[in-house]
């Protein structure tokens, strides 16, 4: 990305506004990725100065602020007592601890990249959105939009609730970005499934979850046809990382073991 | 944009573009430590302290890293050659292109008081390319290094 100038906005109004202004105007989080992009801005908005780096514990939920770094969230004890801590867990088998001292939560949630380890855990535990203009918004409608967000993500919203998390990336080296990427997580609620890096990005599984939250006694018979109907329902497609047909598969192994996890069934031989 | 940018505890002016990475201005500003490696901010050789903390350079605007501290290897020579001495001992070493950055992610550790633990200087060392030596060998320098130096 090609930048021309940078604007440092005095408060989110100022941001927004600025942003309104022209298509050519962008916003900036991290800035790690912008090497990923050939495009040319009039004007990069540094939301880098706009406190919106923090982790706020509240009675019914933790809110990460979008320019929250990985490492930071990664750290955060609070940020691990949920969900048996998938989100740590995802964050730290991502890149380096420098890479992640740099990226923000924010702008990777609000870029959709396909490759995201983040948005997958995310999506399973529920996460909402709170953007400075639309107000609040869940990850799962937020990924159903298309085109170019014209809003500031203010903070991501998590739920404190009783849970637990399963979370796997399969990668073919160590660094690399995931073949694909499942989350499986467990409330009072019911179940949700995650599935990312199809190559595209991470989606629920919402068949494989009414099937599962519709019945009143869940068993392994019960469980490999969630898994299946996982596999089958969501949309895979073939990179120089892996072919479709193999995520498939793969999905269906990993949705199978992360429900026998937290149902703490084990698996037959 | 002219900014002023603390590096080794030494302050300098200078002239960066808005999308110009710390990689670029920091060679000019003749920190010849900090390398250009994968310029994807994976490979670990271009990074920096800043405020203490481990960042790839080639990931990190320049004009960011105006008034903050940037410490790189020519910030810390004592430290960096008493690593490398241990590098050398445990035959960790061959070219030497990825050791300024492992020197400060190491350098970093060691500031912020381990944990030492072979897991810990693993995960710390994650992000670290090195295609010479393979990584076992560095693991027992760092190991013994900080061993060594462990107050």
């Amino acid at each position: 990305m090609k930048i021309k100038s940078v604007y440092k906005p005095a408060s989110l109004e100022d941001a927004y506004q600025e942003l309104l202004k022209s298509s050519k105007h962008v916003l900036m989080a991290g800035g790690a990725w912008l090497r990923l992009s050939n495009r040319t801005v009039e004007k990069a908005i540094d939301l880098g100065c706009l406190d919106l780096a923090f982790i706020n514990d509240t009675a019914e939920a933790v809110e990460i602020g979008s320019m929250t770094t990985l490492k930071a969230v990664e750290d955060s004890e609070i940020v691990s007592g949920l969900y048996d801590g998938i989100l740590p867990a995802a964050l730290s088998q991502i890149v380096g601890i420098g890479l992640r001292n740099v990226v923000t939560i924010g702008g990777n949630v609000v870029a959709r990249h396909g490759f995201s380890d983040i948005i997958t855990p995310l999506l399973a535990m529920n996460a909402q959105l709170k953007f400075y203009d639309k107000g609040l918004l869940s990850l799962h409608e937020y990924l159903e939009t298309r085109g170019k967000t014209t809003d500031i993500l203010e903070k991501i919203i998590i739920a404190k609730v009783p849970s637990r998390g399963y979370f796997k990336k399969v990668r073919k080296t160590a660094l690399d970005f995931a073949v694909i990427n499942v989350a499986v997580t467990k409330t009072e609620a019911g179940f949700n499934i995650s599935v990312g890096s199809r190559p595209s990005v991470g989606m629920l599984c919402e068949t494989a979850m009414a099937l599962l939250n519709k019945a009143s006694n869940i068993d392994e018979n019960l469980v490999d046809k969630a898994a299946r109907c996982a596999a089958d329902s969501l949309k895979f497609s073939d990179n120089h990382r892996g072919s479709g047909d193999y995520r498939r598969t793969l999905t269906e192994v990993y949705v199978k073991r992360g429900l026998l996890q937290l149902l703490d069934l084990e698996e037959k031989a | 944009m002219k900014i002023t940018l603390n590096i080794n505890n030494r302050d300098y002016e200078t002239e960066v573009k808005p999308g110009e990475y710390l990689t670029d201005t920091l060679r000019r500003l003749h920190q010849v430590s900090v390398r250009r490696g994968c310029d994807t901010s994976s490979c670990g050789v271009c990074t920096v302290l800043i405020e203490g903390k481990p960042v790839p350079s080639c990931a990190f605007l320049s004009y960011r890293a105006e008034g903050k501290r940037i410490t790189t290897v020519e910030g810390i020579p004592d430290e960096a050659s008493e690593l490398s001495r241990y590098f050398g001992g445990e035959g960790a070493d061959q070219c030497g292109f990825c050791n300024p950055g492992i020197a400060l992610s190491v350098y970093a550790l060691k500031q912020a008081q381990g944990p030492y633990t072979e897991a810990n200087i693993r995960h710390v060392l994650t992000g670290h390319l090195c295609r010479c030596s393979g990584y076992h060998a560095q693991v027992e320098a760092v190991k013994r290094y900080l061993e060594a130096n462990h107050e």
